[in-house]
């Protein structure tokens, strides 16, 4: 273990993300090693290299640690109900097509309590870029068993070890027809920042899990070690295999990590399925929602 | 300010509860619809998919309820007027996010087209059994406006009404409809546009970064900003402060959740809404609402052939409940007499306004059709005695 043997810190406000963010919220809720902070720092960033109109950006998130992160970003933010986030977001993209829309969320919320909507927003390609930070757990409420907690983990409700067969969620995604699929872990910030940028740019359900660690509940109920160790394991058990067989991404307890882009593939989204259609069938008679939105306003 | 004229389809119609609803809120501005199909409320979606593509609209069949009324709560932050349509099954889904818009202050319109309960109950047969769910059905404390139409004219007339209480006041309105109105075809006479007066979302015209989305502006219902307007506000489903930053502390729970109850209870006044017909002098007051009310009508002429004073008092909005009215009335009268489609819900707080002061008999009915007149008649000649 290195010693720190002096501390130098930034000012809040010169924190080169600072302006994404809400600081007269900070501190943060999240715990020491948490990895979720570290998510928002590359989304902050691919905001800033892509520079995005901030003003359009609109972020959801549910319930939960990551669920806290909308709460942080200086963008219109929505903190919605537990497992409705992409459902909250469909709204905001449909009654303003203009919208940037990112849902920012984790693996219980997004996948468990949230799975149907999960499926369907991927099915229809809802134009959302999905970030789901999955911890194997849920943290907020103590450590319970998630729809990700890899086999034989412990968590707080399966106190002997989980026998429940977790979510793949990049195949899940990719299966349901999401267009971009990728995975990383809090580790990789420099590709998680690359990829969040690519997935920006790009339009459709554009679904990117980051594993993150959480050394409060998760680790301490398996005995990992601190955040250290499980960045220290990420690094030696991520493989990065773009294009990787989605079938083959189940993780198993403290396995090997596949990482990487798997799906990048252009398909119409929603938006694009339903105008096109109806100016086929209904021709000139089809009047679209404006990219503003279906607002009233005061006839001129 | 008055409407788009692209959604009124002015003229002289012959339609159903439910279309005549769904051509209320095209008439009022509504263009986003998200639902799932649930007799007998589905007409009323059917009709708007038809319609929205010709006037900038946009309906999308969620994958249930619970998302449903999470995009209505999400798309009106856009500004676009939402709305969702479901019947009993599906408005108790749709509980977890109608507290949300009530947490967030999200106007929009709920359509609950009752049919009998609980459970999956009595799919396609009338009931009026949702009343206090419409009330109290999302957990904690909060009000909402619910109102009661007794026709496919007032299907159309008070739809518009609840998208602009919904807009003045911020708050989801129940449109409690029940299967007969919904499914009774009747002339619906649709106005021109510029007769339809709509209430615009009230936007803030501060700048941003002197805005915050609770902060009050000379009224107990704050401005709106709306996503995408550069504001960069935050709102959640936490208790929550004037920024709309989470604060849990009892003194924020008790500002962020007293001003919900208030901006609703001390404008009641102004929200109530009744019809009343010969309570002067009367005897009994029948109490209803919906297609019951009319109903009741034969019951009453009954009773009045038979010599009983017998007034009327029509519930047009519901929640408010018109607590004043029937304090005053209860002074005066032998009885109120409350048939209703149920077990007894409405009918609780006719009693608690009584007060003790007059007598309070209900006429339940289970639901599956409307009540016997003749069943209403025989209770206002008890209560008459």
């Amino acid at each position: 273990m290195s010693t720190v043997t002096a501390e130098t810190r930034v000012a809040a406000d010169q924190h080169p993300i600072a302006p994404y963010l809400r600081m007269d919220r900070m501190p943060h809720i999240w715990c020491p090693t948490c990895g979720i902070g570290t998510v928002v720092k590359c989304y902050a960033t691919a905001l800033e290299e892509t520079g995005v109109d901030l003003d359009k950006a609109t972020i959801v998130s549910g319930i939960g640690c990551t669920g806290r992160a909308a709460g942080y970003m200086k963008l219109d933010a929505f903190h919605s109900t537990h497992g409705r986030a992409i459902p909250f977001a469909t709204g905001l993209k449909l009654g303003r097509p203009e919208l940037m829309v990112t849902v920012f969320s984790g693996d219980g919320d997004l996948c468990g309590i949230g799975g149907n909507h999960f499926i369907h927003a991927a099915r229809r390609n809802m134009d959302l870029l999905v970030i789901l930070v999955n911890n194997f757990i849920y943290g907020m409420t103590g450590g319970q068993n998630a729809p990700t907690t890899p086999l034989t983990a412990r968590s707080s409700t399966m106190p002997y070890g989980n026998f429940e067969q977790p979510f793949n969620l990049p195949h899940l995604a990719a299966s349901c027809g999401a267009p971009y699929v990728a995975r990383w872990t809090s580790l990789h910030i420099r590709r998680l920042t690359m990829s969040f940028k690519e997935a920006i740019q790009r339009k459709g359900f554009r679904f990117i899990e980051v594993i993150a660690p959480c050394s409060t509940l998760y680790a301490r109920l398996n005995k990992l070690g601190t955040g250290f160790n499980l960045m220290q394991f990420y690094h030696d058990n991520a493989e990065i295999r773009h294009g990787a067989d989605t079938r083959e991404l189940d993780i198993d307890f403290q396995n090997k990590l596949i990482c990487g882009k798997f799906v990048d593939r252009d398909r119409p989204t929603f938006l694009d399925m339903m105008r096109n259609h109806y100016t086929k069938v209904l021709g000139d008679k089809y009047v679209p929602m404006p990219p503003e939105g279906g607002m009233i306003h005061e006839p001129q | 300010m008055k409407t788009d004229p692209a959604g009124v389809l002015t003229g002289a119609h012959y339609l159903d509860g439910d279309f005549a609803c769904g051509e209320g809120a095209m008439a009022a501005g509504c263009r986003f619809v998200a639902g799932y199909p649930i007799t007998p409320s589905t007409e009323v979606v059917e009709r708007m998919a038809r319609r929205f593509p010709f006037m900038g609209g946009t309906f999308i069949q969620m994958e249930d309820e619970l998302a449903s009324m999470a995009a209505v709560v999400g798309a009106s932050w856009t500004g676009s007027k939402s709305m969702t349509v479901t019947s009993g099954p599906g408005f108790s889904l749709m509980m977890e996010n109608i507290g949300l818009a009530a947490m967030m202050e999200t106007p929009c319109v709920v359509v609950n087209v009752q049919r009998g309960g609980p459970s999956t109950g009595l799919p396609t047969m009338t009931g009026q059994a949702d009343m206090m769910q419409a009330r109290w059905g999302s957990h904690g404390d909060y009000e909402i406006i619910a109102m009661s139409p007794q026709s496919p004219q007032e299907a159309f007339d008070l739809t518009i009404d609840a998208f602009n209480l919904s807009e003045i006041y911020r708050v989801p309105v129940m449109f409690m409809m029940d299967e007969c109105v919904g499914h009774m075809t009747e002339k619906v006479v649709i106005p021109p546009a510029e007769q339809i007066e709509v209430v615009p979302r009230r936007l803030t015209k501060k700048p941003p970064g002197e805005y915050w989305p609770y902060q009050l502006n000379g009224n107990c219902v704050p401005e709106f900003a709306r996503a995408g307007d550069g504001y960069r506000f935050h709102t959640t489903g936490l208790t929550h402060d004037e920024r709309g930053y989470p604060d849990m502390s009892v003194a924020c729970q008790e500002i962020c959740v007293r001003r919900l109850l208030d901006k609703i209870n001390k404008n009641a006044d102004q929200i109530v809404r009744f019809d009343e017909e010969q309570t002067d002098g009367a005897d009994v007051v029948v109490v209803s609402y919906g297609i019951t009310a009319r109903v009741a009508r034969m019951g009453i002429d009954l009773a009045r052939a038979k010599g009983v004073k017998v007034g009327v008092l029509r519930l047009i909005v519901v929640w408010p409940f018109p607590e004043k009215r029937i304090r005053e009335l209860a002074g005066k009268v032998k009885a109120f007499v409350v048939p209703e489609i149920n077990y007894g819900q409405m009918v609780l707080e006719v009693e608690r306004c009584a007060g003790g002061k007059a007598a309070t008999i209900p006429v339940s009915h289970g639901g599956g059709s409307v009540h016997d007149p003749q069943d209403i008649c025989e209770a206002i000649l008890r209560a008459a005695k």
